[in-house]
């Protein structure tokens, strides 16, 4: 593999990406899957590196979850995405900022219908002005929440107190990044690095001291599909998408995943679960599986953040034993305690997972 | 394997060729070697007595043997009447016949004796 | 004595100066690279009948006999059309002075690297046919790893019939290139496995039919119809490939250890940067019209200035010289009018 190819190619995709004053939107089911990513992207943002991100309690979902699971035309979606950018508009933003992948992906879609068909935009425009009685800008950047933390790795790196790097071995980590299918597939040139060789997360691994595995089923999708998870029946389609990538990474031995959209480290997390149940294979060794985790989460993680503050403890996957790789502490047997303190209960351990 | 999910990983439907089985191809290129003349033109497929009645497909045929997909044929090759058209309107010359017969006789599977009887082409033993 | 400047000294721009120059034209031959012979010099053996490259290359130059001026390393900086005369200004400063401009500009080879799901300059062992080529010419043709290969793909139409890379057009040469190097690999390396990715086979001249036949038959080069969708490179340096088996409707993959891209002709950049100070009409995939695609396809809208070989598209080498002999027959009877 020549390192100096996909440089070239990362030079050919580079996009714009503001160092501050964001309008932020979170994802619908973020957190629920990943509770703690939202809050830490926030944080860090805003206490750690001292930017400017807001956020309002009035904003709603993009639609894009319906839109995908055949729920509302792209009408409808279009009209709540007005709405979004009204909110920003009315808080005097002008980079917009989306924590969802499938958001983000929707958002550029919607804005390169509205730039090629006007007269849909100004329909949409009198929708919303009928609607809610609110008028918008189109926002002058859209980035996706982990262009963000690509654009301030560096920052998040001199402050680190942890690097992803075997600390037994001395080595770096051997990470497997995994990019959410609408992040630039659909608009190569909207996303850091392009489509077939995306640098968004690739580049804070490696500023963070760790090594990316490129596996054959790198651009396969991790199996989430919207309607194809939704109905129970059609999960075992799912379910061999996930597989095919575990089966195509294990030779590598990757030490975690790094995910950059709200299904796939859910997907990639806990269909690890199932296929041990079903087939019986694990793929992290010792019967273990491999640790999935959002930006967010490496990110807090390098930073020296308690692995429980930022909810590692819902992952289904144990993350223990990349904690002791990299040397990060923790207190065992805090993991099920909430942040004041109060059990939040612990889960029934699975029987062919090792989970700690 | 378990089910107590409500579904199970389905299997993939792609041809993988690093696991193929060539064996049959071989041998039956050794056996008649205008089997390899074939240029998936579909003649053979156009004309065909049990391929316009049954999912029969010469053309398909061929081509799944040399990519090594033999398993689902075992049955389906018995399907041919061994009428010929098939080898008058190959342009490419492929003994048609004969290669269909050759993959028939790679791919018979021990058959029990009672069974025979409800074979409705025992491939093998047809005189031509 | 009547003068002409043929821009290109590939096979076509050679051809041609060798016509003219043995009517008595005086002839400048100007090459942007510092030998001529263009992309022929790149090649070991020809279709249909595998004839040394090197040596049809250097019989095509022996018909020149030295009587053109040969002028190497230089590219036409200016011209400009001055009554009946063209004025050119060389990159080496020189001025000349002709009565009539024969472009002969050619083709760049596509630029693999735009095909990014393939790997090419990333996976080290996606090379592309002019460097499988090169390779022939050594008698080397092995793996990064030094190792000769068990399974080699070659992948048709690379940056030839894809819109995506805005080329929509078919490069014509590279279906009989492909079945000609499939077939060289198996003569050299008779027990591996090649596949070759096509979307269909154009054997459109003579024997090409034969050639494909005979690499069917006597050299078991398989044939699958697909297009590669992506490569990528595995754990020990190979590459997985996937593509459709159209024909037998099912996805298929596999993994080879040599993936060999087919890459196609785009019109030459600089030849069609001065294409455009000569305001030379470009069809809609940038090869350069001739007055009608007929029996005026040498003739330009310019009176004296004249097109020949795959600037105006690509063509083979016989056609490639055939073209080049007939712009040289019109400069010659438009310069003894």
């Amino acid at each position: 593999m020549k390192k100096e190819g996909k440089e070239q190619i990362w030079r050919d995709y580079q996009k714009e990406i503001p160092d501050n004053d964001y309008f932020y939107v979170r994802s619908c089911i973020r957190q629920n899957f990943f509770p703690g990513s939202e809050k830490m992207f926030m944080k860090i943002l805003v206490d750690d590196l001292g930017k400017n991100i807001y956020e309002t309690e009035h904003h709603t979902t993009c639609g894009g979850i319906g839109y995908h699971s055949d729920v509302i035309p792209l009408e409808t979606a279009m009209t709540i995405i007005a709405r979004q950018f009204a909110l920003m508009t009315e808080a005097g933003y002008k980079n917009y900022a989306a924590s969802c992948i499938t958001s983000f992906g929707l958002y550029s879609e919607v804005l390169e219908t509205w730039h090629n068909f006007p007269e849909v935009l100004a329909k949409v425009r009198d929708n919303l002005k009928k609607s809610t009685g609110r008028e918008f800008e189109l926002p002058q950047h859209l980035a996706h929440a982990s262009d963000i933390i690509y654009k301030v790795r560096q920052e998040i790196a001199d402050k680190a107190k942890y690097k992803l790097i075997n600390k037994e071995t001395g080595k770096p980590l051997k990470v497997v990044e995994h990019i959410g299918c609408h992040y630039s597939k659909m608009f190569p040139h909207k996303g850091v690095g392009g489509a077939e060789y995306p640098y968004v997360l690739s580049g804070m691994v490696e500023a963070w001291g760790g090594e990316v595995i490129d596996y054959p089923e790198r651009r396969h999708c991790c199996g989430f599909g919207f309607r194809q998870y939704l109905v129970q029946a059609n999960r075992g389609y799912s379910l061999a998408n996930t597989h095919k990538k575990f089966e195509s990474m294990e030779p590598f031995e990757p030490d975690m995943i790094i995910t950059n959209c709200p299904g796939c480290p859910y997907f990639l997390d806990r269909w690890q679960y199932v296929i041990a149940e079903t087939e019986g294979k694990t793929y992290g060794g010792k019967n273990q599986g491999i640790p999935v985790f959002t930006y967010e989460e490496v990110a807090s993680l390098v930073l020296g953040y308690n692995p429980w503050d930022i909810c590692l403890q819902v992952h289904q996957v144990a993350v223990e034993p990349l904690l002791d790789k990299i040397g990060i502490k923790y207190d065992a047997g805090k993991k099920y305690e909430g942040l004041n303190g109060k059990d939040i209960g612990k889960p029934e351990m699975p029987g062919c997972i090792k989970c700690c | 394997m378990s089910s107590k999910f409500g579904y199970t990983k389905l299997d993939s439907g792609t041809v993988n060729l690093d696991n193929a089985n060539f064996d049959v191809a071989k041998k039956v290129a050794q056996q008649e070697r205008s089997f390899t003349y074939c240029i998936a033109c579909g003649s053979c497929t156009a004309t065909c007595s049990a391929g316009n009645f049954t999912e029969y497909n010469l053309r398909k045929i061929q081509l799944m043997v040399r990519r090594g997909e033999v398993e689902p044929l075992r049955e389906t090759i018995t399907r041919c009447m061994l009428c010929g058209k098939c080898q008058m309107v190959c342009p490419k010359g492929v003994s048609t016949r004969n290669v269909v017969l050759q993959i028939s006789k790679l791919l018979k599977q021990p058959v029990a004796k009672e069974q025979l009887t409800d074979k409705l082409h025992p491939t093998d033993d047809r005189k031509i | 004595m009547k003068s002409v400047v043929i821009v290109g000294a590939g096979i076509a721009g050679i051809e041609a100066a060798a016509k003219l120059t043995k009517s008595g034209v005086k002839v400048f031959l100007v090459e942007k690279e510092k030998e001529i012979g263009g992309h022929l010099r790149q090649w070991d053996r020809l279709f249909p009948t595998q004839e040394n490259a090197q040596k049809v290359l250097e019989d095509i130059i022996d018909g020149l006999d030295n009587r053109a001026e040969v002028l190497k390393n230089v590219t036409v900086q200016h011209v400009e059309k001055k009554g009946d005369k063209f004025e050119i200004t060389l990159t080496n400063n020189r001025s000349l002075t002709t009565d009539a401009v024969l472009m002969a500009t050619g083709f760049d080879t596509f630029n693999a690297r735009r095909k990014e799901e393939y790997g090419y300059g990333i996976y080290d062992n996606v090379i592309t046919s002019t460097e499988l080529e090169e390779m022939f010419k050594t008698e080397r043709v092995l793996c990064t790893n030094g190792k000769a290969p068990e399974r080699v793909a070659f992948v048709h139409c690379v940056g030839s019939r894809d819109a995506k890379v805005g080329n929509r057009y078919c490069s014509k040469v590279c279906c009989v290139t492909a079945v000609k190097q499939a077939s060289e690999v198996k003569q050299l390396y008779p027990e591996a496995e090649v596949y070759n990715f096509y979307m269909d086979l154009r054997m459109f001249d003579r024997k090409f039919e034969d050639m494909y036949h005979e690499a069917q038959t006597s050299c078991g080069v398989q044939f699958v119809r697909g297009r590669l969708s992506e490569a990528a490179e595995t754990k020990d340096g190979r590459l997985q490939i996937k593509a459709e088996d159209t024909l037998l409707g099912k996805p298929l993959k596999l993994t080879v250890d040599m993936l060999v891209l087919m890459t196609g002709m785009e019109p030459c950049s600089s030849g069609v940067a001065l294409a455009k100070k000569l305001k030379i009409e470009q069809g809609s995939d940038r090869f350069f019209n001739g007055q009608n695609a007929y029996n005026l396809r040498n003739f330009t809208s310019t009176q004296g200035l004249f097109l020949a070989g795959t600037c105006t598209g690509p063509k083979t080498i016989p056609e490639t010289l055939a073209d080049a002999r007939a712009a040289a027959a019109e400069v010659l009877s438009y310069l003894t009018k």
